[in-house]
């Protein structure tokens, strides 16, 4: 669940590119306003030469709808500002936490923006059922290339392209607290037995517990526990048995599937490892998954399985880095036969128009170029495209996140529940497993609910 | 370049003023051609007055009202009886599956639960207070301090109810007002509230009865001072006293409006999706068949079903409505 | 309310004794008490933003009594950081509530007040079914009609080739959110208002017919200035609900600064805050003090309105 990042970044966003950027508001209006409306394409100069692509759309707007809400969307609006002011093409940008609900509303009923940022491969495919999304122009599916093969095929459907991929994050993380861990004198894990047994070394020395974990996120409530089963799924099971999963082909209800529940519930529902600080196991399902992590500033807790963007989540004063106060490790395969298991999320640029504006846009955001300007504008972003300069990143997670992403030898799979078909990834698949966390329903019973939830 | 404090704050005015004139404007437009339709009609005499009327009141109401209710009600019983995406007649196969799926039982029994309880409660509540604040001094204080919750969206009210019921590990400080007083007098280990089934259903209702009892209390404490006191008197000087006279003269003399207030309580609770949807998303065993079919039709894409929920409700504010209906029908024929 | 309390006659002996057995200490122990419980959840809201973060997240509110170390930097956070650019505040979308609110008041008003007078006073075959039948539109869940709504506003409506109604331009105007909360309005005001209008008196409508005055006449100079204070009483109902709206503004008006009113803004607030208590209630303590002022300086209005409709008399 990639959307629901939709949360404080801390707050260093740089001013320098800002300020940049108005200085280039000015020195750029001249050479585009002068014949913006003629027809004929203008000539970009100077520092908007290399916009020149784009040019030609003076005067147009381009309507964007998208789950990501402030801060987070002022970097991406401060990413596409200089693009804005040499094209001449304006961004108009709207974010919403009912964005999963609010879009299918919109194309139905013949409002559709221009562009959606979607998040979930299975509400991108929902979508393309309506008829109503636009195949990427050639220029996109070009710069798609230089992404890598597999990420082109979660912005497809049935085969055919339709949504070019924007960010990437990791979801594979532990995060901990180096300066703890050292004091305690504790080694990061580097297999899933050596987790486990250190988990139960923290437990036996009494006083606090391991692990600690918050699955409430409003109407989402349950996607942190979906990633839970999903690691385990990929890192136990392996790729092949992932991918048969995410299409209903392996059912909930059988072994494979039942064998992880089963992982996970000795993992995170084990009541002499969780919920440090909080309460009992069923508290997982009432934190927030935003609060879960904070007890381990103050050494309440230890770890806790949470993605990159979970970054954005400790106080300004944190430091982050392998020598600060918390950091995050991958977490370890469960079945050691599995080799480097990324789990990830991402976001997708669909279209709902093929008006030439609304395709610079799409050709500029697929570009290495724009990756490069949003990372230079805030941290917490990492692009999943290979075309980019990975010494941008300046961030330590960044650079983690960025190096799993695209490690050729990983096996990377995509988020399953964003994949499944909403009725279980946004709906039964969050509502069994936060029974199963807040009111202890059987395994079995669990993964019934879900499978009769698919739809036929 | 960037703009000063000043010439911030002036566009942002010019905007205000921009805005809030088209507004004005609209309305003024609107009411104007009223008025010309009213004078160009009016000139309409005779035979044709009557109809010219009728149509000129009537029409604008009725037109909007089968565009954007009767004709999506007609919509959606239609879509209960088909697929997911449309394509097919499934018959009742829809409504069968809201009959026969365990977590739509449960869902069926909180919504009666939430029918039969919130309204009551609030009504009760609202009743008793119109009768014990009648003679106290500042009651145009209390009163306004009741009714003010119904100010607040249903949203905003599910915020401030969440932060009520926020419970913590017994041992550590809380920051739950609820947990806090219980732990204070006396109840050493007060359970996660929001994660306890039946009690959450109840502590739910609890923010709709928050927000509607003020509304109760104001119209019925209307009600009850509109009651000739004569009739009082008559019934006083026949021996009843006290209780008795509530039960058999306040009581009948306010049972219409008792009557309305309920059933717009009980309208309010049933189509409310906000709190559940707030409060805890329809986890842990407190869905409801508004929140429900919301989420069925807008997050899950099941239409078909999502529709089919729809009419189910429907039909069950039906007999209130009904009911509703003969009151008011008695009434006009004793008029 | 004051107004209430003057119009009543000294009670009799027998009211007396109703009110005697609920007016006891008791009854106003349990006045007192309601209107406590009810009050503490808003002073809490109030209390909790104006604290530090640090504060909210390790203690109750009730310590403000003993640490009363109050802060507005909540608020300042929430109408100025976190915004779009460099006009972040939360101005644009307080006047866009206000621009959406006062048309989406009056327009159902006037076509209500209108409908329910020629249903009560024009009376014609079918015309009490008529009004049963918008009665029971009370009823429709407001969701089903979204996505048919938007498709006309959009689309338009087409006839074969005829162009029955043209498309709106949907993006900038207010116009589908008036239009909406209007339709949605329709059934209960129409129902408050003809309960209020059919009780006017009969003789006063009988002389105005005699003096050869037309409907349009009546329901300008008898009508409207007699049922003001019913109007009053649906005006800041219908107020306050459409203030309070969020999905339908979401729906026909978006979450642009152009047209989104503060629901819209504060819902991505809270998405963007999440687990930030402090700011959460800053932002709600924002949100209800418009119609907080508004129902305290219309109340008085809002009983005499409802009343007439509901009693017996």
């Amino acid at each position: 669940m990639k959307i629901l990042k939709s949360v404080r970044l801390r707050n260093r966003l740089l001013v320098a590119p800002a300020v940049l950027g108005l200085a280039l508001t000015a020195a750029c209006s001249n050479s585009s306003s002068s014949d913006g409306h003629q027809g004929a394409t203008a000539t970009l100069t100077g520092d908007c030469a290399k916009y020149q692509p784009y040019a030609g759309h003076a005067g147009t707007k381009v309507t964007m709808f998208a789950s990501i809400l402030s801060p987070e969307s002022d970097s991406l609006q401060k990413s596409w500002s200089d693009f804005s002011t040499c094209t001449g093409i304006k961004i108009s940008y709207e974010g919403s936490n009912d964005f999963e609900s609010q879009l299918p509303v919109r194309v139905a009923g013949g409002n559709a923006p221009d562009l959606a940022i979607i998040p979930q491969p299975g509400l991108l495919a929902q979508m393309v059922k309506t008829g109503k999304v636009v195949k990427p122009p050639a220029q996109t599916v070009d710069n798609e290339n230089k992404w890598s093969p597999v990420w082109k095929t979660y912005g497809s459907v049935n085969g055919t392209f339709y949504a070019a991929p924007m960010s990437a994050n990791m979801k594979s993380l532990v995060w901990y607290s180096p300066k703890a861990f050292q004091q305690a004198g504790y080694q990061v894990p580097k297999t899933w037995a050596d987790l486990m047994a250190l988990s139960d070394k923290i437990a036996k020395a009494g006083g606090s517990k391991p692990w600690c974990g918050g699955i409430s996120s409003g109407t989402a409530t349950g996607w942190p526990a979906t990633d839970w089963l999903e690691e385990v799924v990929l890192g136990g099971q392996g790729g092949d048995v992932y991918d048969k999963w995410v299409n209903h082909t392996v059912k909930f209800s059988d072994p494979p599937i039942s064998a992880a529940m089963h992982t996970v519930a000795d993992w995170m529902q084990n009541p002499a490892w969780v919920n440090a600080g909080i309460g009992d196991v069923k508290s997982i399902a009432t934190t927030t998954f935003q609060d879960a992590g904070a007890p381990i500033l103050t050494n309440k807790c230890w770890m806790l399985q949470q993605a990159s963007f979970y970054e954005a989540q400790w106080p300004k004063t944190t430091k982050v880095a392998p020598d600060g106060d918390v950091f995050a490790f991958q977490l370890p395969a469960v079945n050691p036969a599995v080799a480097n298991p990324v789990e990830g999320g991402g976001e997708f640029v669909a279209a709902f128009s093929s008006r030439p504006e609304v395709q610079a846009v799409q050709n500029y955001l697929s570009t290495a170029d724009w990756a490069s300007s949003r990372i230079k504008v805030a941290t917490g972003w990492v692009s999943a495209n290979q075309g980019v300069d990975k010494s941008l990143y300046t961030d330590p997670i960044d650079q983690l996140s960025a190096a799993a992403l695209t490690d050729p030898a990983a096996t990377f799979r995509f988020d399953a529940s964003d994949m499944m078909p909403a009725a279980v990834g946004a709906g039964q698949e969050w509502k069994s497993l936060t029974a199963w966390f807040a009111e202890g329903q059987s395994i079995q019973r669990v993964a019934a609910d879900i499978d009769a939830a698919w739809p036929q | 370049m960037p703009l000063s404090g000043a010439q911030l704050a002036d566009s942002a005015w010019n905007d205000a003023a921009i805005k809030l004139g088209n507004s004005l404007g609209a309305i003024a437009g609107f009411l104007g051609i009223l008025l010309v339709v009213f004078f160009v009609a009016g000139r309409a005499t005779g035979r044709f007055g009557r109809p010219t009327a009728i149509a000129v009141f009537l029409g604008p109401a009725v037109l909007l009202l089968l565009v954007g209710l009767v004709a999506p009600l007609i919509r959606t019983v239609y879509l209960s009886f088909r697929n997911d995406d449309s394509t097919r007649f499934l018959g009742g196969k829809n409504y069968g599956w809201a009959l026969t799926t365990d977590s739509i039982h449960q869902v069926l029994l909180n919504t009666l639960l939430w029918l039969l309880v919130a309204p009551v409660v609030a009504t009760g509540l609202g009743l008793a207070l119109a009768l014990a604040v009648e003679r106290m001094k500042w009651q145009a204080l209390y009163k306004s301090l009741v009714f003010m919750p119904m100010a607040v969206s249903l949203v905003g009210a599910s915020i401030i109810w969440k932060f009520v019921y926020e419970a913590r590990e017994a041992g550590q400080p809380q920051i739950g007002l609820l947990s806090e007083v219980v732990i204070r007098l006396g109840w050493k280990h007060p359970p996660n509230w929001i994660l306890d089934h039946p009690l959450n259903d109840f502590l739910l209702m609890a923010v709709m009865v928050w927000v509607q009892t003020g509304f109760a209390m104001v119209v019925l404490s209307a009600a009850i001072k509109a009651i000739p006191d004569e009739v009082t008197e008559a019934a006083r000087l026949d021996g009843a006293g006290g209780l008795r006279l509530f039960w058999y003269v306040t009581v009948p003399m306010i049972r219409t409006t008792l009557v309305v207030v309920l059933t717009t309580v009980m309208i309010v609770t049933l189509k409310a999706f906000d709190i559940v949807r707030t409060m805890t998303g329809g986890n842990f065993g407190t869905q409801v068949l508004a929140n429900e079919m919301y989420s069925q039709s807008f997050v899950q894409f099941n239409v078909g079903r999502g529709s089919a929920l729809a009419v189910i409700l429907f039909l069950a504010v039906l007999p209130l409505v009904a009911y509703n209906i003969v009151q008011l029908r008695k009434e006009r024929t004793t008029r | 309310m004051s107004t209430q309390t003057s119009s009543v006659t000294v009670p009799l002996p027998a009211v007396k004794a109703v009110r005697r057995s609920f007016s006891s200490p008791l009854g106003s122990l349990f006045v007192v008490v309601v209107t406590v419980l009810w009050t503490l959840p808003t002073f809490g809201l109030l209390a909790t933003s104006l604290r530090h973060q640090q504060d909210v997240a390790d203690s109750g509110w009730w310590n403000v009594f003993t640490h009363p170390e109050l802060v507005l930097s909540n608020y300042h956070t929430v109408l100025f950081e976190g915004g779009f650019g460099v006009s972040g505040g939360l101005m644009p979308y307080l006047v866009n509530s206000l621009a959406i609110s006062v048309p989406a008041t009056v327009f159902p008003l006037v076509l209500a007040s209108m409908a329910a007078y020629a249903l009560a006073w024009v009376r014609f075959r079918g015309s009490d079914t008529l009004f049963f039948v918008i009665f029971a539109l009370q009823v429709v869940p407001l969701q089903m009609a979204l996505i048919p709504l938007l498709q006309l506003f959009s689309g338009g409506a087409h006839l074969g080739s005829f162009t029955v109604l043209p498309s709106f331009d949907l993006a900038g105007t207010y116009l589908p959110v008036w239009l909406a909360h209007t339709m949605f309005a329709l059934p209960l005001a129409i129902f408050l208002l003809h309960n209020f209008i059919s009780q006017l008196p009969r003789d006063l409508m009988e002389a105005a017919v005699v003096d050869g005055a037309s409907h349009f006449r009546i329901f300008r100079s008898i009508v409207l200035p007699l049922c003001a204070p019913a109007l009053a009483s649906f005006a800041i109902f219908q107020f306050l609900w459409v203030w309070n709206d969020l999905l339908v503004a979401l729906t026909f008006a978006g979450g642009t600064p152009d047209v989104a009113p503060m629901t819209v803004r504060l819902a991505q607030l809270s998405g963007s805050f999440g687990g930030r208590w402090e700011l959460l209630t800053a932002g709600a303590f924002l949100s209800i003090i418009i119609p907080l002022i508004v129902f305290f300086s219309l109340q008085r209005y809002f009983v005499r309105g409802l009343l007439a409709g509901s009693v017996k008399g």
